[in-house]
């Protein structure tokens, strides 16, 4: 137990530091990309780009500033930034992360439940007018534009019916701190938790009846058939279980995805302060540290939502251990 | 009688027309008695056997005739019943061991389950009931052996717990297809000894499908040929094998059939192949690989003529 975990581990250290590495020199190695003319400005002169240069510390070897920099996210964590000076980037993305993890979080629940739902009831149904129904939902909400869905949603829950008794519960856009007002907080998220989750219910739907559709030909459902079983024991017990395997596999790299930064639209579109949308704002201002210690945290979440997946794996799937 | 097959039909419906895989199949079975079904692949051993469990599932599948199991009649028989007697009066054990346990749960886990479905006990009852079956089927360590995963089990381990599975309730039929095609040879005659025992100990009666005559000739008591989905010949094992009439059987055992010594062990090559189901001959279905053939045989098709030993050719008619 402790084995894996350690290499895990150690993976997740490899990655992150190979990723900052590429970060780094696109944005200080690569041709043309001088950071001290970017902060002073276009048309600098040449003793202003110097000063910038002197006091970003831009004058010294590559290598030296890239320890710094990692010394400053890692072990003192005042990494302040290019653009802002004064702003501490590790507090930022460490304040931003609650507010991603309770959206995803959400979201992660609403898609899972009903996608389950809707997998199981279309393979149950396969090809009557239920099953074709869901798909075509399915496929509405594959192919609906997250921003665009969270504009409509914007639309309908904050002006044009927000005074009828449907939507008059839904407070202004904006996040709330669960510690500080947890009603707040779930009222605030449901509406970005249904419109991220529609884009996966959506495609987790269709995958999962696929897969139950594949199992169900399976010769162990002949057997469990062959047993005296219950369809429905059939089909949530065997067929199902086993489909949980390719289900959660995508699940755990989407989570992860996401988690890492790209719900971005959703936050952007219901003003949610999360590190999608710092991460798109250090994007556009080119703001380096914030870039570095945004994408550092991005990679160490999908490592470990992958590791996590592999853990599940393991308990959903006994082959996975001894091969 | 505890098992009684009249004029049993299967056909499927396919884009290129239908398909009857299964064309009047008629037979009985006693209590005890272990019957041997053989034939090329495509025959329909299989089809014949899983209409008689109701476990032909596609929804293109047209099913005629009568199934009587201890006078009552399974075709049509709604499926919460014929559920009843799927597992616990009827079992079955398919070919391939490999593919016939699903992947995640134990063995113990999955013969419980079947116990379960068909009696109230508690798990921990079933439990010792599964620990009991495992040591029937000689699992050298059973508690052990119910706690491993279908994967980490050798084939014949398998099969013997897919065995154990099916005998968990007592069946009073036992439909085996192919069961040791899958295993080597060494593995095959301790399935073969397994279902012995279980016919000496539980009076279960089998249905024992293979491709081998070799197996037949040890195990079965009552012998039936198929041929394109129907019986060519049937008999006893005796008949069949020291007196086969049928020209397929003939082929089946070689030409000239040993009346001593070793009996052939494989089904050997028969020169052609069995036909479409889609395009099958006016008359006589082998006839077109048949030695015997003659004007007769493309003119209709033969029906199965005899008492107890009864093939289906106008030769053996004539004769
Ligand atoms: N669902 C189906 N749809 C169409 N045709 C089918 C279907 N199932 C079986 N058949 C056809 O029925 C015929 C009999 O098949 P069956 O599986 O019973 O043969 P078999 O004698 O068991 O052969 P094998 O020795 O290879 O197991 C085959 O020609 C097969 O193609
Ligand atoms: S009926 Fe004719 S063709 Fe068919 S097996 Fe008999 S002899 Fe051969
Ligand atoms: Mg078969």
């Amino acid at each position: 137990m402790i084995y894996p975990i350690l290499r895990r581990l150690g993976q997740m250290l490899f990655v992150m530091f190979g990723i900052s590495v590429i970060v780094f020199l696109i944005f200080f190695a690569t041709p043309g990309a001088d950071p001290a003319a970017r902060i002073a400005g276009r048309n600098a002169a040449p003793e202003v780009l110097e000063a910038v240069r002197h006091s970003f510390g831009f004058d010294r070897p590559l290598y030296v500033q890239y320890a710094l920099m990692m010394k400053k996210i890692f072990i003192t964590g005042d990494l302040t930034s290019f653009v802002n000076r004064g702003w501490k980037v590790v507090p930022a993305v460490l304040d931003s992360i609650p507010i991603t993890l309770s959206l995803v979080f959400g979201a992660a629940v609403l898609w899972v439940v009903f996608s389950i739902i809707i997998g199981v009831a279309a393979a149950a149904t396969r090809n009557s007018w239920l099953d074709r129904l869901l798909m075509a939902l399915g496929l509405l909400g594959i192919s609906m534009p997250v921003y665009w869905l969270g504009e409509v949603m914007n639309l309908i829950t904050q002006s044009r019916y927000h005074d009828t008794w449907l939507f008059s519960w839904v407070p202004p856009l904006g996040y709330k701190n669960f510690s500080d007002d947890p009603k707040g907080w779930f009222l605030t998220l449901v509406i970005p938790w249904i419109t991220l989750a529609i884009l996966y219910i959506g495609i987790y739907g269709r995958v999962l009846r696929a897969a139950i559709i594949e199992s169900m030909q399976e010769d162990y459902i002949r057997t469990a058939r062959a047993k005296g079983l219950s369809e429905t024991r059939i089909l949530l017990r065997h067929a199902l279980r086993t489909s949980l395997i390719a289900f959660v596999t995508l699940f755990g790299l989407d989570f992860g995805a996401l988690v890492g930064g790209s719900a971005l639209l959703t936050e952007v579109v219901f003003g949610l302060q999360g590190i999608g949308k710092l991460t798109y704002d250090a994007l556009q201002s080119l703001d380096l540290p914030m870039i570095m210690a945004t994408v550092m945290y991005a990679s160490m979440f999908v490592v470990i939502a992958n590791a996590v997946v592999d853990f599940v794996y393991i308990l959903l799937d006994p082959r996975v251990k001894t091969s | 009688m505890m098992l009684s097959v009249r004029d049993l039909k299967v056909s499927f419906r396919t884009d290129d027309g239908l398909v009857r895989a299964i064309d009047g199949v008629s037979f009985d079975l006693e209590e005890g008695e272990i019957l041997g079904v053989v034939g090329e692949s495509g025959s329909g051993k299989t089809v014949s056997l899983l209409a008689v469990m109701g476990l032909i599932t596609d929804p293109n599948a047209v099913i005629e005739g009568s199934i009587r199991y201890k006078g009552r009649e399974l075709v049509g028989l709604p499926a919460r019943e014929l559920r009843r007697l799927r597992g616990n009066e009827i079992a079955m054990i398919f070919q391939d061991p490999m593919t016939a346990l699903t992947p995640v749960y134990t063995i113990g886990w999955q013969i419980a389950e079947q116990i379960q479905a068909h009696q109230r006990l508690s798990r921990s009852a079933a439990l010792d009931r599964v620990e009991e079956l495992l040591a029937e089927v000689n699992f050298p360590n059973p508690r052990e052996a119910m706690s491993r995963y279908p994967h980490q089990l050798s084939g014949g381990m398998r099969q013997r717990a897919v065995i154990a599975m099916a005998l968990s309730c007592n069946p009073a039929l036992l439909v085996a297809d192919e069961p040791t095609t899958a295993l080597d040879v060494t593995v095959q005659a301790g399935i073969l000894d397994l279902v012995r025992k279980l016919r000496a100990t539980h009076n279960s009666a089998v249905v024992f499908i293979t491709h081998d005559m070799g197996v037949v000739s040890e195990l079965a008591d009552r012998v039936m040929v198929m041929y394109a989905g129907r019986i060519v010949e049937r008999g006893s094992r005796s008949e069949l094998f020291n007196d086969p009439s049928h020209p397929y059987t003939r082929a089946l055992l070689g030409s000239i059939p040993p009346l001593t010594g070793d009996k052939p062990r494989r089904l050997p090559a028969i020169p052609g192949s069995p036909p479409s189901l889609l395009r099958l001959p006016k008359g006589c279905a082998f006839g077109p690989r048949c030695p015997a053939r003659y004007e007769p045989c493309d003119a209709g098709k033969p029906d199965l003529a005899g008492g107890s030993h009864a093939a289906a050719c106008f030769r053996v008619a004539q004769a």
